[in-house]
């Protein structure tokens, strides 16, 4: 929200700096336009359900939910905003997260603990992620079908470890991370690790050369070759981190559910990049940030919320939030437009 | 039936029928269960003498789901021990298209009887109109085709019949209570099943003016949908009486939901019959006090009913010469007093 105080990039980056500062501002200044209207969109929603049900609603346990069920799609999100920035997608998060939960929890039927279901679940999402970014950036493969290929077999791999049965967690130490007890200052744990995920998502596309190659790639792959960057190790390294994402979502997603199944992360690839979308990433490439996303999230999950509390049915939740993600974005272009 | 020859009548009498009685007994209502053996195995040793050599094709769904996966295996287990039947089992689908490729092929093999159950009872009703043209009778198993012309014999679970038992186990629990306040976890909303576990479960309530259902909100059959779904109403019903979650496998998540909520001034009644659920109910240390029964168990009596419809055999226990034309399994509720009893026949 504060992107516009971002100094100048200086002159250690590769791509040359006379053509590239102005632009940064503008698409920083209009990034900011949009992360007001979408704040904006927010605040009504918060209204409506301060209004429909101030009890339920306005309540710190309330709070917590939201945020807590907005941490798992938000951590694939982060990962996804990074993708689509530079001009790629990647459809198959929700069987990665899928994956990793079900191996994740394989490990937790035998002695490994904590750590084995931690880490298990890091190193499967980072394992898809390296294999879709061989495919796409030294395979020559398209995104869209290069992830379409892992969407398919994730789940197919999480399906023959499942056998589908659902796999229940029984380390203490890993359930006890989404009890009450373990809030911090009434935050949950989970919430703790978006907040984090979403800071260093922030920082590495707004301060680091990484962030401004992705950008580069997104906007023009070619220019940005000729620049100097390396194109195909950059995209490499975008899948992995959108893996890793996935394998951190994952883990948070034992810890809520207390369980694994070949079922988890069912679609998120479309909310991932319907709220990537609406927080003002463009689909295209070249243009996108965080708090947008994150936002975007956030959008949805009151969303979520709000109807549950007010007893809506799911055809009725489901039809207004496709009215609700058309009229967050014609509320961003209009805003966009006239300033 | 003056075309019925006498051999049919023996057959009914002594053979192979009194295993297909078991069958229907057993199977769906599973009341006379040993212990330890497992779900398909618990048949009362009444005639397994082998007869007419059957050849059973069986198409089953894909087994993504716990339910689903003890279907599979209730089939095969159950063919197992028949010595007198071959099992020609297609790999599971939830593929409309790839499911009626399978069926063709196996009619193509000519097999004795089919046993189907359709990813889409509507859209796989043309391939079961063909197996029955070509001779092969058809044991529709759950899913239901669209024509009656397209099977010889239905057996399937009671939706309607698990909300009516579940709200009538609620509705005595609170039968004393005034203003009673009722939540209900439904499954997927867009399939009609759903729709009619809902209905039983209104219609009962019905008969206890003093409970009121206060939300309903849908989930998926899955855990992280039961989670989602199960938090979100107890944010919005700060006190309740009773919840009815419509499948033990989402209920896995609801019960994590309530346990993050720090909720337990309510009784919960589960859907299915997961072993999960099951143990729940036993240690009796939770919300979790009952589940309704949609028993994985009729795969294996769809299995019985096809032998006997292959050995030209009627079931015993009952005074016709054929198999019914539906068997309707019943929708037993499970509680703390009858558990034991069922504990075989629970999926994980």
């Amino acid at each position: 929200m504060t992107q516009h105080a971002s100094p100048p990039r200086d002159s250690t980056d590769k791509v040359p700096s006379a053509a590239e500062t102005p632009a940064w501002r503008a698409v920083l200044f209009r990034a900011d336009v949009r992360t007001l209207s979408l704040l904006g969109v927010l605040a009504v929603l918060i209204l409506i359900g301060g209004i429909t049900k101030p009890d339920e609603f306005l309540d710190t346990r309330n709070l917590q939910l939201v945020l807590t069920q907005a941490s798992v799609i938000g951590v694939v999100t982060v990962g996804m905003t990074f993708v689509i920035i530079s001009g790629g997608i990647d459809l198959s998060v929700g069987a990665i997260v899928a994956l990793a939960s079900v191996w994740a929890t394989t490990v937790a039927t035998q002695e490994y603990g904590f750590g084995g279901i931690l880490f298990t679940a890091v190193a499967v999402g980072v394992g898809c992620g390296l294999v879709n970014g061989v495919l796409i950036a030294y395979g020559g493969m398209v995104p869209f079908i290069a992830t379409l290929a892992m969407l398919a077999s994730a789940r197919g791999l999480a399906l023959q470890i499942t056998d589908g049965r659902t796999q229940v967690v029984s380390v203490d130490a890993v359930l006890d991370l989404g009890e009450r007890d373990s809030y911090v200052l009434g935050v949950p744990p989970l919430v703790l690790v978006f907040a984090a995920v979403t800071v260093i998502g922030w920082l590495v596309l707004n301060r680091t050369t990484f962030g401004r190659r992705t950008v580069a790639v997104g906007g023009n792959a070619e220019a940005a070759r000729l620049a100097g960057i390396d194109v195909r190790r950059q995209r490499l390294y975008l899948y992995l981190l959108s893996g890793l994402c996935c394998g951190i979502a994952a883990f948070l997603l034992i810890v809520l559910a207390g369980s694994g199944q070949n079922t988890n992360g069912n679609l998120y690839e479309l909310d991932a990049i319907a709220a990537a979308i609406i927080g003002g990433t463009l689909l295209t490439g070249g243009r996108g940030t965080i708090v947008g996303s994150v936002l975007g999230v956030l959008i949805f999950t009151t969303i979520t919320n709000i109807f549950a509390l007010n007893n809506l049915q799911s055809d009725v939740q489901q039809i207004a939030k496709g009215a609700i993600i058309v009229a967050a974005v014609l509320v961003q272009r209009r805003t966009a437009s006239t300033t | 039936m003056p075309q019925t020859p006498f051999t049919s009548r023996r057959g009914l009498l002594f053979g192979a029928a009194a295993v297909s009685a078991g069958a229907l007994v057993t199977g769906c209502t599973s009341n006379e269960s040993s212990d330890d053996e497992p779900a398909a195995n618990n048949q009362p040793a009444a005639d397994d003498k082998p007869g007419k050599p059957v050849t059973i094709g069986f198409a089953g769904p894909q087994a993504d789901h716990g339910w689903l996966n003890a279907i599979n295996d209730n089939a095969k287990k159950r063919a197992e021990k028949y010595s007198d039947v071959t099992l020609e089992i297609t790999e599971g689908s939830n593929d409309t298209a790839q499911q009626i490729g399978q069926i063709e092929t196996l009619i193509n093999k000519k097999v004795d009887v089919l046993v189907v159950l359709p990813a889409d009872g509507k859209a796989l009703t043309q391939v079961g109109l063909k197996a029955m043209r070509a001779g092969i009778p058809v044991i529709n198993l759950d899913r239901i085709f669209n024509s009656p012309q397209a099977y010889r014999c239905w057996v399937g679970g009671d939706n309607y019949g698990m909300g009516l038992n579940a709200g009538h186990y609620i509705g005595e629990k609170l039968k004393d209570k005034p203003d009673a306040r009722v939540v209900e976890l439904a499954g997927l909303d867009n399939l009609e099943l759903t729709q009619q576990r809902t209905q039983g479960f209104d219609d009962a309530l019905k008969n206890y003016p003093n409970i009121k259902k206060v939300a309903r909100q849908a989930a998926e059959f899955t855990v992280e949908s039961g989670q989602a779904k199960m938090a979100q109403l107890l944010q919005a019903q700060s006190k309740i009486d009773a919840l009815w979650n419509h499948d033990d496998d989402q209920g896995v998540g609801a019960l994590r939901a309530i346990e993050q909520a720090g909720r337990d001034e309510f009784l919960m009644v589960g859907g299915a019959g997961a072993l999960a659920a099951f143990e729940a109910i036993k240690a009796d240390n939770g919300v979790l006090k009952a589940t309704v029964l949609y028993p994985p168990t009729m795969a294996a009596s769809a299995i019985d009913l096809a032998r006997a419809l292959g050995q030209g055999k009627g079931v015993g226990g009952l005074a016709e010469f054929e198999i019914p034309s539906t068997v309707t399994c019943y929708s037993a509720v499970v509680d703390k007093e009858n558990v034991d009893q069922y504990m075989s026949t629970g999926f994980k």
